[in-house]
């Protein structure tokens, strides 16, 4: 097999167009920027010949050839899209091959977007996402990883080389390198080179989407449920528990992030079993919170709680024991047969330092709520009618604090991202062959003067990832700011 | 305002101590400590050889007393071992030595006293905060003021953008993507060195531009988004509108008007930024391998230095709180609704 290039047989006569809408584009956004300082502010201009246009002028005529140039672009992107989708293996070369490889995540993308769009005025907040370019360009960027972690960890569909296979000869090779001819009948070529342990680089960065995937989003779940079980009392009641938890509170923040991640996820600490004990700390504020939250509402009806209180409390607790308990650590009580599940130790380890990083955050967040709601007329009618002080935190004030929660749900979970990724960059906590983004990009820096086409892909894969988070994040305020 | 501070102060000292002892127990955890004496000693040691190891040298002690030894508020301990020998905290006769003495002791892998590595890291590092704060602070101040002054104008949406951007590359991408496109050849343009070695001794734009860029720009977006937040709404204030009612020009009411009401609020934000500036030095440093305070933070962590760990965290958590300290006494004098009341 010949190696691929970056674009193939289709790059020959798309790729000079492409420069030269790029350079365009560049030039337009460029000069738009510079002129808007010094073009007037209205909106609305008067021609020569006394029509009235939205932004006329020099300025006009600038954002008209930003917006001209931009839609090339697009349609050019999806020229590459389709000619590599379409025409035979390598014509599109290595962008062509992978626009390939990711079909099943642009059919998902396309029926998810199709099926909100059209339903969009019956979703609530969700829908009215679809009303912002920013929180649809964001939503995109977040599902497409959210995609392909599914169908890679799920189906084992887009990776083209087992992540931890190692081919002889590929160490360090550039993008587009076919594999050796011994290894016939695999897919022909490493897409995005090989790394320095000779794996294949594009199959390392799809697997590494499933493990941010699945722990980002859990680990701020349950730095949530701290914060709130956490925040709600401490900004209702206010008084002496309030100061003592927002000491704690600010205990943690003083901390800087790396030296705790330091002093927490080395192998002699993890010996000790503290991190063990953060984490049956730290998991039961879910069981608190579900306990709570449903007894609050039911205690006048016996008959409905106490079955339901069994069922989740029962589940909840059982989910709680096999987390907590672990073959290998200090906590190993549960025999085998009860055990449900046994994590990776060193995914516990991060998993609970992320949490109990991210909790005082959420903590003051909620507090800080709580004690602008407690003031509002709804909770003085409940107070009147004689409601429980839990009833009223978790179903007077909480569903009325959703919005920022929401907006800031999705802002931490990028930060979890990156937090995670700082793990990975130092080393600390995942399995060193372990595929996900922070360790490759650690790998892929030791030799990144010499090779730098190893560390580019994770990274760029993770900046997506967050930036698709924030752009969401943004939209969502924007639009629940809008009612 | 003085008993403000007062309290303030005694918050402040309390959690540093908290803080402190809370890094001090999980550095002298068992496990740590037996690697220490079998890292000092030899690594065939048995483990009666260890304890002895760890007895003559005090490790053995009750946790607070240890503590408080290392802080300076006990005397140090004079233990006499099998042999008759006697072993002392303090040398030269003293009775306290700790912390609070300037007694930091000396790192197991540098050889060295622990105060003379962390001033001289602290330099280096300084020089680095210094140029990231010539960059960050103006540069997101600009930004910020530019994307507020006009809320919801184009300036505004392509600033929001760039910041929010910013706020999504952490360093280690950034650094990455900025050493891969100007220090190497991979994509033509060789322009800049790709480690920061050589500006411990001599800085110059060609090797200390990625790393400074490197940091401030993570910190840049946020402080940009702040500072816009803050405009917008002074903007929005009654004394505003009088002003362009009077038919005030719109540059001279941003820059005389609003602008100084406008920076109270990012001031906050810039000197809590100062943890999270902790973490960007530590990444860069250890990416572009410049030998300084974040870089020594890495290799004592690594090396189980216990001493020098120690030292470094005091050292990060006391930034910490005195610019919290120094950011809510800042807030309080810059804001004259509040002080004058």
């Amino acid at each position: 097999m010949d190696p691929l290039s970056w674009t193939g047989a289709t790059g020959a006569f798309l790729n000079p167009i492409w420069t030269i809408t790029v350079a365009c584009f560049a030039l337009a956004v460029v000069l738009q920027i510079a002129l808007s300082f010094f073009a007037p502010v209205m909106t609305l201009q008067s021609n020569a010949d006394g029509t009235l246009a939205v932004r006329g002028g020099y300025l006009g005529a600038v954002e008209r050839i930003t917006k001209i140039a931009f839609l090339i672009l697009l349609g050019l992107s999806l020229a590459y899209a389709i000619a590599g989708i379409l025409l035979p293996y390598g014509t599109g070369g290595i962008v062509g091959v992978m626009f390939k490889r990711f079909v099943p995540v642009w059919i998902a993308l396309i029926a998810i977007f199709a099926v909100s769009i059209h339903y969009k005025r019956s979703l609530g907040l969700y829908g009215k996402l679809f009303d912002s370019t920013v929180g649809m360009i964001g939503f995109g960027l977040v599902m497409f990883w959210v995609f392909t972690a599914i169908f890679s960890g799920m189906f084992d569909m887009l990776v083209t080389h087992n992540p931890l296979a190692q081919v002889s000869g590929l160490k360090n090779k550039v993008p587009g390198i076919p594999m050796p001819e011994a290894s016939a009948g695999n897919w022909p070529h490493y897409l995005l080179g090989g790394d320095n342990l000779a794996r294949d680089i594009f199959s390392r960065v799809v697997k590494g989407s499933v493990i941010v995937i699945a722990i980002a989003p859990l680990a701020t779940l349950f730095a949530f449920m701290v914060g709130i079980t956490l925040g709600l009392p401490a900004g209702y009641y206010g008084g002496r528990l309030d100061t003592i938890l927002s000491f704690l509170a600010n205990l943690i923040l003083a901390f800087p992030v790396i030296l705790l991640f330091y002093l927490l996820v080395t192998p002699e600490i993890v010996a000790t079993g503290i991190p063990s004990f953060m984490a049956a700390f730290l998991f039961v504020f879910p069981i608190v919170f579900f306990g709570v939250l449903l007894n609050s509402r039911y205690y006048t009806q016996p008959s409905k709680r106490n079955p339901l209180l069994i069922v989740v409390l029962g589940v909840l607790g059982w989910l709680y024991l096999s987390l907590v308990s672990q073959d290998g650590t200090v906590l190993n009580f549960m025999p085998n047969w009860l055990d449900g599940f046994d994590i990776n130790p060193g995914i516990l380890v991060v998993f609970v330092s992320v949490v109990f990083v991210n909790s005082p955050t959420v903590y003051r967040i909620v507090r800080g709520l709580a004690l602008d709601l407690r003031t509002r007329d709804y909770v003085a009618a409940a107070q009147t009618r004689g409601e429980g002080a839990w009833y009223i935190m978790l179903w007077e004030i909480l569903p009325n604090a959703r919005g920022p929660l929401i907006v800031d749900f999705c802002l931490r979970i990028g930060y979890t991202t990156i937090l995670l990724g700082t793990l990975g960059f130092f080393g600390l906590g995942l399995p060193p062959e372990s595929p996900d983004w922070g360790s490759t990009i650690n790998e892929g820096r030791k030799l990144l003067l010499i090779y730098a086409h190893p560390a580019l892909p994770p990274a760029i894969a993770l900046l997506s990832l967050v930036l698709g988070l924030n752009l969401l994040a943004d939209g969502l305020r924007e639009e629940s700011l809008k009612d | 305002m003085g008993l403000f501070i007062l309290r303030r102060l005694g918050v402040m000292i309390l959690t540093a101590l908290c803080l402190t002892f809370i890094v001090f127990w999980l550095t002298n955890l068992t496990p740590n400590l037996e690697k220490l004496a079998k890292t000092q000693g030899n690594f065939r040691m048995s483990d009666d050889a260890v304890t002895s190891y760890l007895t003559n040298r005090g490790y053995k002690q009750a946790l607070p007393v240890k503590y408080g030894q290392w802080l300076g508020a006990l005397p140090g301990y004079e233990i006499e071992d099998a042999d008759g020998k006697v072993r002392r905290r303090c040398d030269d006769g003293k009775t306290f030595c700790g912390v609070l003495q300037g007694e930091w002791g000396s790192s197991t892998v540098f050889k060295e006293d622990v105060s003379k590595i962390i001033g001289k890291r602290l330099g280096l590092t300084a020089k680095l905060m210094f140029w990231v704060m010539m960059v960050m602070v103006p540069g997101a101040l600009v930004i910020g003021v530019l994307a507020g002054m006009r809320e919801g104008s184009r300036t505004d949406r392509t600033l929001s953008t760039v910041s929010i951007i910013s706020t999504a590359t952490p360093e280690y991408v950034s650094g990455v993507v900025f050493i891969s496109l100007f220090a190497t050849g991979t994509f033509g343009m060789n322009w800049f060195k790709g480690t920061a070695t050589s500006a411990m001794d001599n800085a110059n734009f060609w090797n200390f531009f990625l790393p400074v860029m490197t940091i401030s720009l993570y910190g840049m977006g946020y402080i940009a988004r702040m500072t816009r937040a803050s405009m917008t709404e002074v903007m929005t204030a009654q004394y505003i509108r009088t002003a362009r009612l009077k038919g005030v020009a719109f540059r001279s009411i941003v820059l005389r008007h609003a602008l100084r009401n406008a920076l109270i609020a990012p001031f906050t934000v810039i000197m809590l930024q100062f943890p999270w500036l902790l973490n960007g030095v530590v990444i860069v440093e250890t990416l572009f391998n410049y030998k300084g305070f974040g870089w020594t933070l890495v290799q004592a962590a690594s090396n189980n230095d216990i001493e020098l760990l120690l030292g470094v965290s005091v050292v990060s958590v006391f930034v910490v709180l005195v610019t919290q300290l120094i950011s809510d006494i800042g807030y309080v004098f810059l804001n004259p609704r509040i002080r004058i009341s």
